[in-house]
């Protein structure tokens, strides 16, 4: 092949291990190529269903929840056929992954990275985590998770391994942490870039907090998706430069995006 | 010895493909997307994602749906219009040795025009014309479904290039056969079909459409059955190559299409599935030949047995 050096890969991957509880499942895949070119708030697709069924036809996007020796990590809840059908998949048996595609957060030193995380938009916080870690040793880290109740409250042990990491969370139903909605948690003076994923209007509430106490804002966006590699273009979102540029595509110029260039 | 290689290459009138495999307008970008994936050096033909005369911001979104063993989508060609495209998409995939098809769309028989001349000056391999979208001067009424519409297109973008034409056609008529002999008449060097069958989907909780657009365009392995049918009806009144499209994801789907008529045929929603589908296809249809003792694909156009 005439290019030199390959960044995104087809491959099978062997499951190293599979767990579900409440419909909430973690996934980790054995995907050498793939952990080595990552990065945080990249993505991968999952071919959910047999090979030669063609249903559900379409792989499913998931964001790289862990990173390391090798593997790659998915948290993900199960809400269709796609994930039903992957939830099955044990340990030693081969799922078939794309990735890693897309654009990551933007990283640089802050006086303090804040990651908020709503529902299954936790997932991708702890790679983001452990990437700025290991990036900027010293930069403190505060996570802020939003859940409806303990039992989707995803990843807390993840984020326990990491040094220098405060973690705060709100529930819904008050049954952990704040009884209230995540992005009351965040304080009144910001002092470094906010990462943002979960619900669209949880991110929009945190994007307009950060906006007005003067802090970048990285959201991380999922929209409906058939390649996940910018072939289909059938993940428009608008933008605020629509008019002068036309879509943005969450697949290829996201899904990390700054939320000014999203949201005014 | 022959039947160690089988003899792979087809031609398109005067223009030789290098192998029956050529990859689908609309899903696989402009061909730079996939050099991960496929040996961009392998194929029959890359045909690169829609161009109008100027840009196309596409439908809003949701854009795409799955659908039972295939997909909806009303992308609304989106796509970055011939200056972009010539200056800066098509440099990037003409160092490959697989064949650059352009696929053009106009909303009227001038804009198609322009586009067959603009790109009669490229090193493009062969135009093909989407003949699916709206007639704005004719009150929208799409130039593939119309056989008068649908001649004069092909006419003109005949008279205004030197490359070689395929004509892709819509299976939303009611005599495709109709429309492939008018193109015929109309100078084409080889028709393309299927494009996707109008369909929809509607989301029973919130009783709204599930795309934007209300319909799109349904493809992927459930539309294979029409499209294998329509590639045998046109094939047997055409004497043009057809090359066929419609829910190839394997090289048996591939040998179907072959049997039935088509001189070529274009893998698509199976290039989003798996990127590397296409690729893949080039070696298994070179293994199938072999093992089956076929000296050329030759053997395989227009054989099925009745």
């Amino acid at each position: 092949m005439s290019k030199a050096q390959k960044i995104q890969f087809q491959i099978d991957a062997h499951i190293v291990d599979s767990q579900c509880a409440n419909d909430i499942c973690t996934l980790v895949l054995q995907a050498p190529e793939i952990a080595r070119t990552a990065v945080s708030g990249q993505f991968i697709m999952v071919a959910t269903g047999d090979e030669k069924s063609h249903d559900p036809l379409l792989r499913r996007p998931f964001s790289i929840s862990q990173c390391a020796n090798g593997t790659i990590g998915l948290v993900y809840k199960v809400v269709g056929r796609g994930t039903k059908l992957l939830s099955k998949m044990t340990a030693g048996q081969k799922v078939n992954l794309v990735g890693p595609l897309g654009k990551g957060f933007k990283l640089h030193s802050q006086k303090k990275h804040y990651l908020v995380g709503g529902g299954m938009g936790i997932a991708p916080l702890p790679f983001l985590a452990a990437t700025l870690r290991e990036k900027f040793p010293d930069d403190p880290i505060a996570v802020l998770l939003g859940a409806r109740n303990r039992d989707e409250l995803i990843c807390l042990d993840d984020f326990e391994e990491i040094d220098n990491i405060t973690v705060a969370c709100a529930t819904d139903d008050g049954s952990v942490g704040y009884h209230g909605l995540v992005p009351d948690l965040l304080p009144g003076k910001i002092n470094g870039t906010v990462y943002c994923c979960g619900p669209w209007p949880m991110m929009k509430a945190v994007a307009a907090i950060s906006r007005q106490r003067g802090a970048a804002c990285q959201v991380s966006l999922e929209t409906m998706m058939a390649c996940g590699m910018g072939a289909c273009v059938g993940c428009a979102i608008q933008g605020v430069d629509f008019i002068e540029n036309g879509y943005l595509h969450v697949c290829k110029d996201g899904p990390i995006f700054e939320a000014e260039k999203i949201w005014l | 010895m022959a039947l160690d290689s089988p003899e792979l290459s087809v031609s398109i009138g005067n223009w030789q493909l290098q192998n029956p495999i050529m990859t689908a307008s609309g899903t696989f970008g402009y061909g730079e997307e996939f050099a991960d994936f496929v040996d961009l050096d392998s194929l029959g033909g890359m045909v690169l994602k829609g161009i109008s005369l100027f840009p196309k911001n596409g439908n809003p979104p949701p854009r795409v749906v799955e659908t039972s063993c295939g997909m909806l989508n009303a992308i609304g060609l989106e796509n970055v219009g011939i200056d972009k495209f010539i200056n800066e998409k098509l440099p990037r995939v003409s160092r490959y040795k697989s064949a650059i098809v352009v696929n053009i769309l106009g909303d009227s028989i001038d804009e198609y025009r322009e586009l067959a001349q603009r790109l009669n000056d490229t090193d493009i391999d062969a135009i093909e014309v989407n003949i699916s979208c709206p007639n704005v001067k004719k009150g929208g009424v799409a130039f593939g479904t119309d056989h008068k519409m649908a001649y004069e297109v092909t006419r003109v973008v005949r008279q205004s290039c030197s490359k070689p034409v395929i004509m892709k056609l819509t299976p939303n008529v009611t005599d495709i056969a109709a429309i492939a002999q008018a193109v015929e008449e109309g100078g084409a060097d080889a028709v393309s079909l299927i494009n996707t069958l109008l369909g929809m989907a509607i989301d029973v909780k919130t009783r709204r459409p599930r795309l934007a657009n209300t319909v799109g365009g349904l493809s992927g392995p459930a539309i294979k059955p029409v499209a294998l049918r329509m590639v045998w009806q046109v094939a047997r009144k055409v004497s043009i190559p057809v090359i066929g499209i419609g829910g190839i994801t394997t090289v048996e789907d591939v040998v179907e299409f072959l049997l039935a008529g088509a001189s070529a045929v274009q893998v698509g929603t199976a290039n989003l599935v798996n990127p590397q589908t296409s690729g893949q296809l080039v070696e298994e249809l070179a293994d199938y030949l072999k093992s089956n003792n076929m000296a050329s694909v030759h053997e395989l156009i227009g054989a099925m047995e009745v």
